[in-house]
């Protein structure tokens, strides 16, 4: 009795560890339409909504950084939208976006008498606003980084507050911000989870619609965290070589002749 | 001589330090003023004055007879009539050594682009760093960076330059290449106003010598008589500090 009960112990361990492999194959078999669909929602909603907020981001903080006018009206409303931006940059970093996500949401039907967002959409308006009051800091810094020389420069020779910023400052705090921006982005990958509170069919909504199918927690949330895993580490190396790329070389190098000024004169940059 | 600058009665404070006292100053067309004195002396602060990169606290600055604070005077353009080179150059960094040239040119003077690249490039030529017009303003020394920057300067073909300590920042074997840069405009007709520490530039090549001590002009002559026969006390005694080293 014994023996039997141990070899039937030991074979039961064997099927639940071959059983493992087995039921994360037949997750990914069974449920691949589903899970691309859930990839495809989740990259969607956090790429459109990290270059939104970033687009609001910029705006914020190009509006936060022009200089207070001479002019008292003038100044009197520069000070009232700052305060406003100020009040949208410190409630939406203040609150969680799960509990951000269902307060639009619903409040959307509340006010519309009933009728709710599609939910991608509104997804993706949620991820964005939530974004960019973390991006209109990340801009604003990125700004009152560039060393004063750069606006002075600018300024001694004619432009204008808006000339300098297009031609001079926002090319180099783009260049600034970029780690910083690649950071939200992955962060809004994983985020994005949060959104199945409204029902968007996420990576992580698709784990939990799969359970209720195989009742298999593990397996099936293990592959759902590995596929998020997979996502947030190619994105991180792809945006890290963009960054490397803009950062250029140190070392300039000119060919040619420089003791026979006749000779042609190639020049170039080495990347 | 035609005035185009004219600094009246010009002060300067920042909170309760007060930088310019009293300053009465005019720079004629064609000289090269060279404005000497010890550091804290506010020599700096006047040159940003003129460019309004520092706003008087009060006084007038005239440009061909305008004040240049009224407010219907055209600022931008003013500031590319008369420009600005730094100590720290302050080339934009985002931009290759020609088009540091080139775009204030297009964005200022509305040129197009390609005569602006066309005169930007001689301007190059003229501070000898036409080798380097594809470099950024991290592949290159201070030395050459302050020449583009001088390039730039000239791009806007400024009626007067001035200079705040372009050579300062510089080690010792740069300092050359670049006064040997302003030598060269100096002898063009161009206006500059130039705050220095070289007083061998102030000596040589500067039709007149101002020296500051304490937010006021302490001494104003040419430069024979004010580095051979100094007026003042304080003069002599700056000179003699200098001499010494």
């Amino acid at each position: 009795m014994h023996f039997i009960s141990n070899l039937t112990n030991i074979l039961a361990t064997q099927v639940q560890q071959l059983g493992f492999f087995k039921k994360v194959v037949t997750i990914i078999k069974d449920y691949y339409p589903n899970i691309l669909e859930g990839i495809a929602n989740t990259l969607l909603i956090a790429l459109i909504g990290t270059v939104i907020g970033l687009l609001i981001g910029v705006l914020t903080g190009l509006i936060r950084t022009i200089p207070l006018s001479k002019n008292p009206v003038v100044k009197c409303i520069q000070k009232i939208v700052n305060v406003i931006i100020s009040i949208y940059v410190e409630i939406f970093r203040g609150t969680p976006m799960m509990v951000q996500s269902m307060v639009i949401f619903w409040g959307f039907a509340g006010l519309t008498g009933g009728n709710t967002l599609p939910v991608i959409p509104a997804g993706i308006i949620i991820v964005s606003i939530n974004t960019g009051a973390y991006m209109a800091e990340i801009v604003r810094g990125g700004i009152i980084s560039i060393d004063k020389g750069q606006f002075e420069g600018a300024h001694s020779l004619g432009m204008n507050h808006a000339q300098t910023m297009f031609n001079v400052i926002i090319p180099q705090m783009f260049r600034n911000i970029l780690p910083s921006v690649s950071n939200e982005f992955v962060i809004n990958v994983k985020d994005t989870s949060v959104l199945n509170v409204i029902g968007v069919y996420e990576l992580y909504k698709i784990g939990d619609i799969i359970i209720k199918g195989n009742f298999w927690m593990f397996e099936t949330y293990l592959v759902i965290c590995v596929i998020y895993f997979i996502l947030t580490f190619t994105i991180t190396r792809i945006l890290r070589l963009i960054e490397k790329k803009l950062a250029g070389n140190e070392n300039y190098v000119i060919c040619g002749s420089q003791s026979n000024p006749d000779a042609e004169i190639k020049v170039g940059g080495t990347n | 001589m035609e005035k185009i600058i004219e600094l009246i009665n010009l002060k300067k404070s920042f909170g309760d330090h007060e930088v310019l006292r009293d300053i009465n100053l005019t720079l004629n067309r064609g000289e090269i003023v060279s404005v000497i004195g010890s550091s804290g002396s506010g020599k700096s602060t006047m040159l940003r004055c003129i460019n309004l990169l520092e706003e008087p606290t009060s006084g007038e600055i005239l440009f061909n007879g305008e004040n240049i604070q009224s407010k219907s005077f055209n600022l931008c353009s003013y500031r590319a009539k008369v420009c600005m080179v730094f100590q720290q150059f302050n080339l934009f960094n985002n931009m290759t050594a020609l088009e540091n040239c080139v775009r204030p040119q297009m964005v200022v003077l509305k040129k197009d682009r390609q005569s602006a690249t066309q005169f930007a490039i001689e301007q190059l030529e003229k501070v000898g760093m036409s080798a380097f017009i594809n470099a950024k303003p991290n592949q290159l020394s201070g030395g050459q960076k302050q020449r583009v920057a001088i390039a730039r300067a000239l791009c806007m073909q400024p009626e007067v330059i001035l200079f705040d300590e372009p050579t300062s920042a510089l080690d010792p074997e740069m300092v050359g290449e670049v006064l040997e840069v302003m030598k060269s405009l100096a002898k063009t007709g161009l206006t500059m106003m130039v705050v220095t520490h070289e007083m061998a530039f102030a000596r040589d090549i500067s039709t007149r010598v101002i020296f500051m001590d304490e937010g006021l002009i302490a001494e104003e002559n040419t430069p024979q008589e004010f580095f051979t026969n100094p007026q003042k006390e304080r003069t002599k005694e700056f000179l003699a500090r200098f001499l010494e080293n």
